[in-house]
């Protein structure tokens, strides 16, 4: 199976340590993909206040170029995108005044939509194709020490739960402890990290990622993981603004690929790790652990 | 003591048939079978920062008061985690009658002048019919340009990190066939999703 690959915008800038983590550790485990050649914005949740129907005819536009180029499966690791690609279809399904738009739209530019493309997020894939067996045989260097919280974010499973449990996803925590970590129980895993609010309404925003960081630091957490940029920056690019506001707060968020990637042996450059505002080094996490226990 | 205020709302402040031009919306029709027992604002993480809460919106919607739903903050402090849509025992699928309502308040200019998450939104909308993608680093510097310009020198120091770090791009994005994605958009303006389903408002994302 090879996958059409939908990175997104946010992957391409502040996100871009999800892609440099998450590509080499699926060319590890030998998954197949091909970037969607030409693929234009999702929409993202602030299409959507503005036009609905135009959200979806953005969103039909990757799809239809991942079918004309002989796809059935895509991958969109950001959750917006994995979330908006989702709707999008859902709406061509039901409602027939949206299908008929869209399709006018795309026959506009001579593309057009006659199957179901099978959107996935990388988690699906890694858990439900790759599997656990083949992820533990790559790990070159077990984080045995590494308190985890997994952090989900909202969109991958609200409002559709495609792979995993709505009100208490696992997907993560499994593939975490694949890696040898532990995984803190983490109750707040898809509580909204404040979204784009952080960059509009600092207050409300920061309150939401405040109350996810402060409770993984209660919970003895390491690092947070995330498989969302947005979630990703929201926690990583805020902690100096929330100690103003309310206390000094200090954990560092990667993506879920960035700690495998290091569990498969990559470097923490390879594994675009400087790229964290909040710095993470493996060893000095784990060296404190040890000298703790 | 502290004195209590309380707000009054009267009869003839209502828009008759407001609520029933939202329940037409195709998405929006379980907006009837609310029961008003609030799990929404209960879960809702923004809930304390809105003016009406989830439950209250919902009912104001139902009972036409189109100004004070449209003019509100809370639905632009949506954020959009459909927590409350999954939890909801009635099927309300509240986030989507909020971006329902989200693009009411922008087509008909209701939203406070200036008030960044609309401002976002709207932005955003200009840059991928221009580029196609988005290129966020531009897009919060153009959205702080149209509200309130003074906040760049608040995120300066976050931009700065992220331009060491490798995370603040220079160059925007493109897609190579811009004109297609124009073209599909303009497709679009020609048929509005509320006239194609009968109903003879126009107000949703007709006019940008």
């Amino acid at each position: 199976m090879k996958y059409a690959y939908y990175p997104g915008c946010s992957i391409k800038g502040t996100g871009r340590a999800y892609e440099e983590s998450l590509l080499p550790v699926l060319k590890a485990l030998d998954v197949e993909f091909e970037e969607i050649d030409d693929w234009n914005c999702c929409g993202a949740t602030a299409y959507m206040a503005v036009d609905e129907i135009k959200s979806c005819v953005l969103a039909s536009r990757n799809l239809a170029l991942a079918e004309k180029g002989g796809y059935s499966e895509m991958m969109a690791p950001c959750s917006a995108c994995y979330l908006v690609l989702n709707k999008a279809q859902r709406y061509i399904e039901t409602s027939g005044p949206v299908a008929d738009t869209v399709k006018k739209a795309l026959g506009a530019i001579n593309l057009k939509i006659t199957k179901k493309i099978k959107v996935r997020h990388p988690l699906d894939i890694l858990l439900n194709d790759v599997g656990l067996d083949r992820i533990k045989q790559k790990v070159k260097r077990p984080l045995t020490g590494l308190k985890v919280a997994t952090y989900y974010g909202c969109q991958i499973v609200r409002p559709y739960s495609t792979f995993d449990d709505q009100y208490n996803p696992t997907s993560m925590d499994k593939l975490i402890k694949a890696l040898g970590a532990t995984v803190v129980n983490f109750p707040l895993k898809t509580r909204c990290c404040g979204g784009s609010l952080t960059g509009t309404l600092p207050e409300p925003g920061l309150l939401c990622a405040y109350i996810l960081l402060k409770e993984a630091m209660k919970r003895g957490a390491d690092v947070i993981s995330t498989a969302c940029s947005l979630c990703q920056f929201n926690l990583d690019g805020y902690q100096d603004k929330i100690a103003k506001k309310w206390e000094p707060v200090q954990v560092p968020a990667l993506y879920f690929t960035q700690l495998m990637g290091l569990a498969f042996g990559f470097s923490e450059e390879e594994m675009g790790l400087h790229r964290c505002i909040v710095p993470f080094s493996l060893e000095n996490v784990l060296n404190k652990e040890a000298v703790a226990s | 003591m502290q004195e209590l205020v309380r707000t009054i709302k009267y009869e003839a402040d209502r828009v008759p048939g407001f609520g029933k031009e939202i329940m037409q919306v195709p998405g929006c029709e379980n907006l009837q079978s609310c029961i008003q027992c609030g799990t929404c604002s209960g879960m809702c993480p923004l809930s304390i920062y809105m003016d009406y809460t989830p439950r209250q919106i919902i009912e104001l919607v139902r009972s036409d008061f189109k100004n004070e739903v449209l003019k509100s903050y809370t639905i632009w402090l949506c954020a959009s985690c459909y927590v409350c849509t999954v939890e909801c025992p009635r099927e309300v699928p509240i986030t989507d009658i909020m971006y329902e309502l989200k693009q009411r308040a922008i087509y008909e200019g209701y939203y406070p002048k200036r008030f960044q998450i609309p401002v976002l939104a709207n932005q955003f909308f200009k840059m991928v019919y221009k580029h196609g993608r988005v290129t966020e680093n531009f897009l919060v510097t153009e959205m702080l340009l149209k509200s309130n310009w003074k906040d760049i020198f608040r995120s300066w120091k976050l931009g700065l990190k992220l331009l060491a770090r490798g995370r603040f791009p220079l160059k925007t994005e493109n897609v190579e066939k811009k004109e297609e994605v124009r073209k599909m958009l303009d497709v679009v303006d020609r048929v509005s999703i509320d006239t194609l389903a009968g109903i003879s408002h126009t107000g949703n994302g007709k006019k940008h």
